[in-house]
Formats: C-alpha cells, sequence, structure tokens
C-alpha cells in the first residue's frame, strides 16, 4: 500500500532529515521526493511504502501530524488511492 | 508518480474548499422484526440495528483518518416503520421511536432516517399510526428523522395524508416550541421519495433494498464554486464543462470511500448520491455557485435557468465516476443550511415563489424553510401540495421540509444549530387555501405522454 506524504511549512534547516528519519523509524520506505518553494513556503511531497510500516496507518496519520506541529509544519499522511481516484481514470 | 499539482488540487479542495464526504449511511432492513407485541418489535429493532451498525462510525473514522477526507456524517436508515410496525397491537409508534433514538445513540451514529410511512395511493390503519406519531415521536427522540411520502407521478397524489401531514407538521412544531419548531425539521414531506437517499432527513431503506447496504453522499459546492471562479465571464458551455470534470472528481472519492467502507464493513456498496450538499459554512455554498454563474443575489432572474445547468452538470460528471448512482442526486437548496440562502432570503431576493420555480430543476424541494408561527396548517399542506404537483408531473422527487416557528414572524431567525444552520422566517401568502385542502381525496396521476 503506498502513501503519499505531504509537507507544508516554512522552510529551515532540517526538515527533509526530520520527515526522512521518522518515517523510517516505523519502516515506510520513501519512493520518490519532490519539493520546491511556492510563495515562501517549503512544499514537499514523497511517495512511500507502507506496507511493512511497524504501527497502522491510522497511527502513523497522527505521529506524524504530531511531530509536524512540533516543528511548525504541516505533515499529512493519505493514501495514494485518493489522489489516483480523482486525478486519472 | 502523480504530480504535484494534483495533489496539490485535491489538499486545496479537502482544507480551503470544504469537499467532505457529506454522509455513509447503512440501510439495514428491518423487516424480520415484525412482532404482534410492541415491546418484542422494539427489542428485535434495536438488537438488529446495533449488531449491524455497530463497527459503522469506527470504520467510518479509519478510512477519514487514513485517506485524510472528513467524513462528516454516519448515519443509518431503516425499513419505513409503518411496515415494520403493522404487526404490533399498538395505538402509537412512539415506542418505536425511541427505540430508534436507544439504537442510534449506541452506534454513535447522529441521525437515524426510517419512522416512514409511503401513502402515495392510500393510508393503511398503520400508515395513520405512523403518522400520527410523529409530533410526539419527534419531540420525543433526538435523532429519529421521519418522512412521509405522500405523492407519485404513478399513483397522484393523496391529499388526505397531505391535509394530515399540515396539521402534524403544527403539532410537532407546537411539541418542540422550546427549541423553535425543531422537530419539523426532522420531517420530510416526499412525492416519489426514493429508496435509497443517503441523506437526512428522508432517508429509509426501501423495500427492494437488500438486507443490509451501504450509501454514501458526497458534497462539494466549495469545490464547484473556487473552479468557476477560474471562468469567469465563459460562455455557458465552459460553465457546465467546469462544473463536470469537478463533479466527477467529487464523486471518485465518493466512490472510492464507500467501496473501502463497503469493504471493511462486509456490506455490499449501494449507491453514490451526487448531490451538491451545501453547509452553513461560508464557501459552502450552492446560492453562491448560482451567483458566481453572474447573478447578483440567488433569487433573482435567470437563478432557474443557472440552477438547471448546475443541476444537469452535476449529473453528467458524476455519473461516469461511480458505478452506481442514485438516491436524489441533484443540487440541494435548504434554506437554512446554506450560507448564501440565507442571505438571499434575508435580503428579500429570494421568496418561496421562486424556491418553488427552482425545485422544478433541481433536487430536492422546499427545503428547511421557516414561515411565521401563525401559519395555517391548510397553508402548510397547500404549499405541500404544490411541491408534490411539480414532483407528480415532473417524474422527480420533491419533498417539504417547513418549520412553523412557533412565536416567529417574518424578519425573525430560527436558530436550528449545527449543519442544519438558522433559517430567517420567510413570509407565506396570506389568502387562504382551507377550502381546497377540505376537499380531500386523491389527485389523479397524470398523463405520461402529450407533453406540453
Amino acid at each position: 500500500m503506498k502513501a503519499i506524504v505531504t509537507v507544508v511549512g516554512k522552510d529551515r534547516v532540517g526538515i527533509i532529515a526530520g520527515v526522512c528519519t521518522a518515517l523510517a523509524n516505523f519502516n515506510v520506505n520513501v519512493l520518490d521526493i519532490s519539493q520546491t518553494v511556492m510563495q515562501g513556503y517549503f512544499t514537499m511531497m514523497m511517495a512511500t511504502e507502507v506496507s511493512q510500516c511497524t504501527i497502522p496507518l491510522g497511527e502513523l496519520v497522527t505521529k506524524m501530524d504530531e511531530m509536524g506541529k512540533e516543528m511548525g509544519l504541516s505533515i499529512r499522511v493519505q493514501r495514494e488511492d485518493i489522489f489516483e481516484a480523482m486525478h486519472r481514470i | 508518480m502523480l504530480n504535484q499539482k494534483d495533489i496539490l488540487a485535491t489538499l486545496d479542495m479537502i482544507h480551503k474548499q470544504h469537499l467532505d464526504i457529506r454522509t455513509i449511511t447503512m440501510g439495514i432492513s428491518l423487516l424480520d422484526c415484525c412482532d404482534e407485541n410492541l415491546d418484542a418489535c422494539c427489542a428485535k429493532i434495536y438488537r438488529k440495528i446495533t449488531t449491524r451498525a455497530k463497527d459503522l462510525v469506527k470504520t467510518g473514522e479509519e478510512i477519514e483518518k487514513e485517506f485524510g477526507i472528513p467524513i462528516v456524517n454516519k448515519r443509518i436508515s431503516v425499513t419505513p416503520i409503518s411496515l415494520v410496525a403493522a404487526a404490533c397491537k399498538a395505538d402509537s409508534y412512539v415506542e418505536i421511536a425511541r427505540t430508534l433514538d436507544a439504537a442510534a445513540k449506541t452506534c454513535g451514529v447522529n441521525f437515524i432516517g426510517g419512522f416512514s410511512a409511503l401513502v402515495q395511493k392510500g393510508c393503511t390503519d398503520s400508515d395513520w399510526k405512523l403518522i400520527r406519531s410523529i409530533p410526539q415521536a419527534m419531540a420525543a427522540t433526538e435523532r429519529v428523522c421521519a418522512s412521509v411520502n405522500v405523492g407519485s407521478t404513478k399513483a397522484g397524489i393523496n391529499m388526505d395524508a397531505v391535509a394530515e401531514m399540515g396539521r402534524i407538521l403544527k403539532q410537532t412544531a407546537a411539541l418542540t416550541a422550546h427549541d423553535d419548531g425543531l422537530g419539523c425539521a426532522k420531517v420530510v414531506v416526499f412525492a416519489n421519495a426514493v429508496e435509497d437517499n443517503p441523506f437526512m432527513a428522508g432517508a429509509f431503506h426501501g423495500v427492494g433494498e437488500p438486507e443490509c447496504v451501504l450509501n454514501v453522499g458526497v458534497s462539494g459546492p466549495g469545490v464547484v464554486y473556487h473552479a468557476l471562479q477560474g471562468v469567469k465571464g465563459q460562455p455557458f458551455d465552459l460553465v457546465a464543462e467546469t462544473i463536470k470534470k469537478t463533479a466527477f472528481q467529487v464523486t471518485r472519492m465518493g466512490q472510492l470511500v464507500g467501496m473501502e467502507a463497503s469493504r471493511r464493513l462486509g456490506v455490499p456498496f449501494g449507491i453514490v448520491d451526487l448531490s451538491l450538499a451545501p453547509t452553513p459554512a461560508v464557501g459552502d455554498s450552492v446560492a453562491r455557485i448560482l451567483e458566481e454563474m453572474g447573478l447578483e443575489v440567488c433569487g433573482t432572474h435567470g437563478t432557474t435557468a443557472a440552477l438547471a445547468l448546475l443541476n444537469d452538470a452535476v449529473k453528467k460528471g458524476g455519473v461516469m465516476a461511480s458505478n452506481h448512482v442514485g438516491g436524489l442526486s441533484g443540487a440541494f437548496i435548504p434554506v437554512s443550511e446554506d450560507e448564501g440562502m440565507i442571505a438571499a432570503a434575508e435580503s428579500g431576493v429570494l421568496c418561496l415563489d421562486k424556491l418553488e420555480a427552482m425545485t422544478c430543476v433541481c433536487s430536492v424541494g422546499l427545503d428547511m424553510i421557516a414561515v411565521p408561527g401563525d401559519t395555517s396548517a391548510a397553508t402548510i399542506s397547500a404549499i405541500i401540495a404544490d411541491e408534490a404537483a411539480i414532483g407528480m408531473v415532473n417524474s422527480k422527487t420533491t419533498a417539504v421540509r417547513i418549520i412553523p416557528a412557533p412565536g416567529k414572524q417574518v424578519g425573525d431567525r430560527v436558530e436550528m444549530g449545527g449543519l442544519l444552520g438558522s433559517a430567517p422566517v420567510m413570509p407565506v401568502h396570506q389568502s387562504a387555501s382551507a377550502d381546497f385542502i377540505a376537499r380531500g381525496g386523491r389527485i389523479p396521476a397524470p398523463l405520461q405522454s402529450l407533453k406540453n
């Protein structure tokens, strides 16, 4: 099962490192990353494989959200299906 | 991989444009709960609902979290109670309403629909008992919704039931006067009611439905409104195309969530209802979509045409996105639940007559409208008859959910709270319809050819 992780917030040192380390700790494999700075905001999107994740997806959503709040970022984890359904026929 | 633009577009829809799944509604057949003994019937009903729907809310919340899309309501609809209770030796069905309320609370759902009777051609003894139990049932319960189907294209309009419903709504308002007649917000009078509607207050689980089924209602006026801001001043061809594309995306999400919920609950997936359901939140309004098309205020000349286009385009876009479409499927125009409609009604531009015209081209009818508390039962019945006639002749569902707010006058406001919003009290015509309603009997079914 794949999930999309989106990170939005004010740019600073260590965002990618922090997010990737957290994901690695839960055994989530990062498949692809793209990032950009839009209107002064750091925006990163990651495609991840969460099948081997050590905690249920719902819990990962909460953990990453909490971590985001600590770092002053918005971190969202969502199943990839929702984006596929909306934008692909 | 998905491109960044698509991902951001979805996130904006959810977080900035109020996109959500409005409801996942589990339909449960109660036909096997019949019993001569009222208490035994209630016990069977309670057991069946709380068994079938025990995981509904939990599953909804899990999906919500994993997909990152809000599922605003989890609800239950049941077989029309007038059928289930017909065998009971009882004069009133209020006890059954209390049972439904208790079952809804146990399951954690905010509404349960199906305190209903289908009387388009005539009333059984049980139908009369149910209808006459409505005022007390609405006063005694919090989460139970009632509906009565008084007309259909094939049967005509049961004017005896229409006359009775005027009185029933007045009684319901009186019994819930301390809440401005809130009980009436949970009662819908239909023509051509559908069996698989997931939206409250009119949901019930029809007899043609399976044992248990899951239906989904999507929302998304905010998303359509936002998309239309990108085509300002463009011809209607482009407006329709834009709405279609947006409706497709919104519906695909409903389909996805419905399939997932159905798989996890082990319940067959029924339909996606393609309705655009507004909320009182700013930016989630159907009226504002119509205004975005170029109308100064919703309700002015041109509103019916704008709504016709919107309603049709939503269906065309949605129908390809889902493998089964059903329910009411159209744009809702509830006054109290739509910030733009409230503003339009308060400005005096949007009146009952225009709303009635709008219901000719969209789902569903005169919805969540507050009228003065001294409006007579006959006038309410006449409003119902007009609306049922529109449904009957046009082969579509129409409904009336009207609140004769006790003690309130035109210019006052009725506060319902939450998703039900607040309704400005709208004026009704003062000329009497009493002799018309007093006739009773049945308006014959209309001719379905020679259409003009």
